[in-house]
């Protein structure tokens, strides 16, 4: 086993630049790390702390316009300023890395079995004959079922987990001494991360090289990692050993993305609150391929027979992986695509209705998206894009009362209301998905429906934005439905539950009572495989 | 991390607000070579829509005594060939010419004769195309010496002129206003029907898209040269036709690209929050799919313009471009091709501003796309 | 793979079927005929000339036989070259402008390639500039500029080449053609392969390839290039299809004999048969090549493969 206490790589006064049209940004302003042999170090930040831009910096992959200076010694050799082909010796070799989109971080034109055999032919000579051996055992070691069948696909053949596993073949293939993670486990289902967090661990204690574990992810950081550097703004505000840290935050930012875990409960309605949504049996069917000439229509059933029933004053969370059908069952229920079944809105039937018959109910039921970069028309002021809903509803009111109007929607989503002039593009994520429930709530709608409106926002932002919807249900009495793949925020936000599998309810319940005693095989992975604080 | 070329976001902005375009015109305006290729393309505009008016000759104007001369600053009828042009009307005028200079646009001569010249004999110096005006201004010797003033008919040809005897310089001129025409004519034609047909495909989509494409896909495999040369002949060359025929086969592309911008549009969530606001189509259409398409729409043009302006030049090497006495460049350059060995400046100068045209535009439309690249946001 | 390739070239025959259909029709709707002269002929010989050619006949029974005959093979007789039939003209022309235009391909592909590579690796130096200007050139200098420049120069200028014609088909007589036709497809190749190439070079898993310490050499040429190959082999098929059936404005400037010319001389004469002899030849070409490339492509491309 390694010496723990041996420093195998030391990052000093490290900085990186990029020179933009707007000026040089400082991405990374001068650090110092220390990675020790056979450790686990989690750098943490949230986006545009510079985490990644230093790890990049030292394996000299930055963008064109990016520049690193500084330190940055491996057992003793210096790599920063090294020319390609001598930092070829290193990278690859003794330091490896792993990245986030398992989806593109292969080439696609190219099996598997032959990517990972590069790094092997390059660094230690021989064939890709010779290699494939070696490559069936790492395929093997990764858990990739049917090794010798999957060494001849595509990345395309293979699931999201399945490239992720064999990135991690190939980071092992020369014996590494630092294995580089960059977010690892982002891009995949929450019972995919945990798999691959395990199988991680369990290599490093079979072969005890170091990870450098990159992550926003304090849950993770707390599961896995032995020491944690926290940066932001591309300094290194706090690091020390992970219980030190968590138990023992000394820098205020620390403690704020600590104490940003989403938290608080919600109390159920009185079960005799009248219903306001319903949805009774409903089924979409998705026509997939088939052309106009062609025949061969396949269906597929993204919605099978799911009952849902919003009592007024409810907040139901649909907690679900990618592919479970839970947004697509959101838009089914506002009408927003064709769905077999019966739907109800408070007391009318509205199963028939189409879209024009809809179009005064839209009103009153309302929709937050979870990209608030794409939700926006990145060609209308912010005040176009919150009176927009106005001009539909109610078109009788003058330009000066939609601003009235807007200027009200704004502060209460707590912003200035200064912001309606200026276009989306000019405001953080945070302060967009704000823009994008003032949209809805401008209407005075009964129900919301929420998709995902958390999940593409760092966790310090995440934590009020809950708040601001917290607050808002309570002022206006709302009903929400809260679609989430992320259980923690699904705890603080509903009182009930609903677990979506493959288009289907595999479990429904008041929330406590999912979280703490799940009765379903799927719903306990599912609640296992969340990392905590 | 895909944010490499971070730019740091975190502070609310405090200086004015700007829209995407307003951004993408002050990236446009860093573009030297775009900024170069727009101000080339001003000053060819300037000189083929304002320079006529300072050109004395118009594009059909003959000059039978100055056909196929080349180019020169120098006045036409040069000095040794007025002196030329002098002695001979004094031979007509059975008088003897002692001197003779040339001053601008005035000349002075001094004739001679045994007996007493009779004044009248001015009018054989008005009778050539070269003088007018001639009047005495002195008289010696008993009327034997006449000093004679006048004007001398002087042209300029600075471009030289063609076969014909017309002048060049206006010539370009005009094939300079008809290409441009042709070229941005033909470009909002083939824009108007490629973004209506392309938006209508893309938004409606599943049977309607794929009928209207399948239509799309057999105009392509259409022979295009083929398409263009029927039309022309089934039209007739007028002008207006020209760029309507053009316009009607170059829609194609744009509504390819219309349409595939429409079907990305209509993913991206704030096209699902405005159904979900309960908007129409048309609205969607109107206020959301259109004005998100004007970027690439833009850019688009700027590469169409050129290729019009190609065709254009293309259908008039075949002789099917507008007719004489109009004239485009592309017909002023067939002609300078057919004349290479003669007269190759007839060739050089509308090639110079044709090529200068179609680079500059072309710098443009690359400095566009840079300026409204959406990686660049 | 030979399912596939059944299955498109059965969905090409509606294609070749509209195509030749609309051709036919738009051809006859256009005023004037192949025998109104610009000296009207005698009513009789006009008269013997529309029997013999059946322009008599309704125009759907025209069609009709049009087809009829065209399915076995017999395009008719031009109306010009009262001598050939419409399949003797493209026979006899078309060996010339393929010869004229593969090695005109070759040049474009091979030279824009390059060009476009090397662009694309030295992004924004004097290298990469001087090579997209001369890209420019390419795509905005005509070839009917290109043409007679090209001869001013080596042909009158310098004499080192023929000026025109095809003499005996030796390397001399076809350079300059070449150039002239290759120059704007060689100009999109270089822009294609460079834009291809820059845009494969930042992809993610490059960023892997460098990651894992391949040579520049191996990052570039395995991983890089196939995928940046994709675009341009989809611009193969247009390209070939357009330059091996020959062009009106080379083999006109270059006095080369080939089949580009009948296409618009057909039009302009209304010679009804040998337009459309030249639509279907170069429709064929279209539908060849895009089989062709998609196959290339299925090769190039492991999510593509068709099976």
């Amino acid at each position: 086993m390694a010496d723990k206490n041996e420093t195998i790589l030391a990052i000093r006064d490290l900085k990186v630049d990029f020179t933009t049209p707007d000026g040089t940004v400082n991405a990374v302003k001068g650090i110092d790390l220390d990675v020790r042999a056979g450790e686990t170090l989690a750098v943490v930040g949230e986006s545009g702390s510079g985490k990644s831009q230093t790890m990049m910096g030292i394996m000299g992959l930055l963008a064109r316009n990016g520049a690193v200076t500084g330190s940055a010694s491996y057992r003793g050799r210096e790599l920063i300023g090294l020319p390609p082909a001598e930092l070829n010796k290193v990278r690859g070799a003794k330091v490896t890395m792993i990245f986030q989109e398992p989806m593109t971080s292969l080439d696609p034109l190219y099996p598997i079995g032959r990517q990972i055999a590069e790094p092997i032919v390059h660094h230690r000579g021989g064939t890709y004959k010779d290699a494939r051996k070696r490559v069936l055992e790492l395929l093997e070691l990764v858990g990739i079922p049917e090794p010798g069948r999957r060494i001849d696909s595509y990345p395309h053949e293979l699931s999201g987990g399945q490239r992720q596993r064999v990135m991690i073949a190939m980071a092992l293939a020369n014996d590494p001494d630092i294995l580089i993670a960059d977010e690892p486990t982002t891009a995949l289902d929450v019972t995919i991360q945990a798999q691959i967090l395990k199988l991680l661990r369990s290599l490093q204690e079979r072969f005890g090289m170091a990870i450098v574990l990159i992550t926003h992810d304090l849950g993770i950081v707390r599961h896995f990692a032995e020491r944690v550097a926290v940066m932001r703004r591309g300094q290194v505000v706090e690091q020390g050993t992970t219980a030190d840290i968590f138990e023992r935050p000394t820098s205020d930012y620390t403690k704020m993305l600590l104490a940003a875990e989403p938290h608080g409960r919600k109390a159920a309605p009185a079960d005799t609150a009248p219903i306001i949504l319903e949805g009774r049996d409903v089924v979409v069917d998705y026509r997939i391929g088939g052309g106009l000439f062609s025949g061969g229509k396949a269906m597929f059933r993204a919605v099978d027979r799911v009952t849902v029933r919003l009592r007024e004053g409810q907040t139901i969370g649909i907690v679900g992986e990618s592919g479970s059908g839970k947004s697509t069952l959101g838009r089914a229920l506002l009408r927003l695509i064709p769905g077999a079944g019966y739907y109800r809105f408070g007391t009318t039937d509205i199963s028939g209705y189409d879209r024009a018959r809809m179009r005064p109910l839209r009103k009153a039921m309302q929709l937050v998206f979870q990209d608030p970069y794409g939700s926006l028309s990145p060609r209308q002021t912010v005040g176009e894009v919150i009176t927009e809903g106005l001009l539909v509803h109610e078109p009788d009111l003058g330009r000066a009362e939609r601003d009235r109007r807007a200027i009200a929607a704004l502060k209460e989503v707590g912003l200035d209301p200064d912001a309606r002039n200026r276009y989306p593009h000019e405001f953080s994520g945070g302060q967009r998905q704000r823009i994008a429930i003032a949209r809805a709530m401008i209407l005075k709608p009964k129900v919301v429906i929420l998709d995902e409106p958390t999940s593409a926002l760092d966790r310090s932002v995440q934590g009020q934005v809950i708040d601001l919807l917290r607050t808002l249900q309570q002022s206006h009495s709302l009903s929400y439905i809260f679609i989430s793949h992320d259980l923690s925020v699904v705890r603080a936000m509903s009182d009930y539950v609903v677990v979506m599998k493959d288009g289907r309810i595999v479990e429904e319940g008041e929330t406590d009572l999912i979280f703490e005693a799940p009765a379903d095989a799927y719903t306990k992975a599912l609640i296992g495989a969340a990392f905590h604080i | 991390m895909t944010d490499l070329a971070a730019t740091p976001m975190h502070e609310a902005p405090k200086t004015a607000s700007r829209s995407l375009f307003q951004l993408a015109l002050i990236r446009f305006r860093r573009n030297k070579a775009a900024m170069a290729g727009c101000v080339m393309l001003l000053l060819i505009a300037l000189f083929s829509f304002v320079g006529p008016l300072f050109v004395p000759h118009t594009y059909d104007q003959v000059f039978s005594s100055y056909v196929t001369v080349p180019p020169s600053l120098q006045p036409r009828p040069d000095i040794s060939t007025l002196q030329e042009v002098m002695e001979g009307v004094a031979a007509r005028a059975r008088v003897n010419l002692d001197a003779f200079a040339v001053d601008g646009q005035t000349f002075t001569a001094t004739i001679s004769a045994d007996e007493p010249i009779d004044p009248r004999a001015t009018r054989y110096f008005d009778r050539a195309n070269e003088f007018r005006e001639t009047t005495v201004a002195a008289t010696e010797n008993d009327g034997r010496v006449l000093k004679l003033t006048g004007q001398v008919n002087r042209e300029y040809f600075p471009f030289g002129t063609d076969p014909n005897g017309r002048d060049l310089l206006a010539r370009v001129m005009l094939g300079g206003q008809i290409s441009i025409a042709v070229g941005l004519l033909a470009s909002l034609v083939s824009l108007g029907i490629g973004v209506v047909y392309g938006a209508t495909s893309g938004y409606i989509g599943g049977r309607v898209d794929n009928v209207m494409m399948r239509f799309v896909e057999i105009l392509y495999s259409l022979p295009f040269v083929f398409l263009v040369v029927v039309l022309v002949v089934f039209f007739g060359r007028s002008f207006v036709l020209i760029f309507l025929v053009i316009g009607a086969v170059e829609w194609l592309d744009m509504a390819r690209i219309v349409r595939g911008q429409t079907l990305a549009l209509k993913r991206r969530e704030f096209v699902g929050a405005a159904q979900a606001l309960g908007l129409t189509d048309w609205q969607i259409i109107r206020r959301h799919i259109i004005p998100n398409t004007i970027g690439p729409v833009i850019v688009f043009v700027t590469v169409v313009v050129p290729k019009v302006i190609l065709l254009e030049s293309f259908l008039s090497f075949l002789g099917l471009g507008v007719q004489a006495p109009l004239t485009s460049w592309g017909a002023l350059i067939s002609e300078g091709a057919n004349n290479i060995q003669s007269a190759p400046w007839l060739l050089i100068f509308p090639s110079i501003f044709f090529v200068a045209t179609l680079f500059s535009l072309n710098f443009v439309g690359d400095g566009l796309r840079d300026a409204f690249d959406p990686k660049d946001r | 793979m030979i399912a596939f390739v059944l299955r498109r070239l059965a969905s090409a025959v509606p294609t070749l079927f509209i195509v030749v259909t609309i051709s036919f029709f738009l051809m006859r709707f256009a005023p004037g005929g192949p025998f109104n002269l610009e000296r009207p002929l005698p009513p009789a010989t006009m008269e013997n000339l529309v029997r013999t050619y059946q322009l008599d006949q309704p125009l759907w029974r025209q069609y009709v036989t049009y087809i009829t005959n065209a399915v076995t093979g017999d395009f008719g007789p031009s109306y010009i070259y009262k001598d050939n039939t419409v399949a003797e003209l493209i026979g006899k022309g078309l060996p010339y402008s393929m010869e004229l235009g593969f090695y005109a391909l070759l040049l474009a592909l091979i030279g824009g390639v390059t060009m476009g590579t090397v662009a694309a690796l030295r992004q924004n130096s004097a290298l990469d500039f001087s090579i997209m200007s001369l890209a420019t050139v390419g795509t905005t200098v005509p070839n009917f500029v290109v043409g007679p420049v090209l001869t001013l120069i080596f042909a009158i200028a310098l004499s080192w080449l023929p000026a025109g014609g095809w003499g005996d088909g030796s390397l001399r007589f076809l350079i300059l053609p070449m150039i002239a036709l290759a120059l704007p497809q060689l100009a999109v190749f270089a822009r294609l392969t460079r834009g291809s190439m820059i845009e494969a070079l930042h992809a993610d898993h490059i960023r892997t390839a460098r990651a894992y310490g391949l040579p520049s050499r191996v990052v570039v040429v395995t991983h890089a290039m196939r995928g940046a190959m994709l675009p341009v082999v989809s611009y193969l098929a247009p390209c070939a299809a357009a330059l091996l059936t020959g062009s009106a404005v080379v083999e006109t400037i270059f006095t080369i004999p080939g089949v580009g010319r009948y296409f618009v001389l057909g039009a302009i004469n209304r010679d009804y048969t040998l337009v459309m002899g030249t639509v279907i030849l170069i429709a064929i070409f279209v539908i060849v090549f895009n089989l062709l490339v998609d196959i290339l492509y299925g090769l190039l491309d492991p999510r593509v493969r068709h099976d």
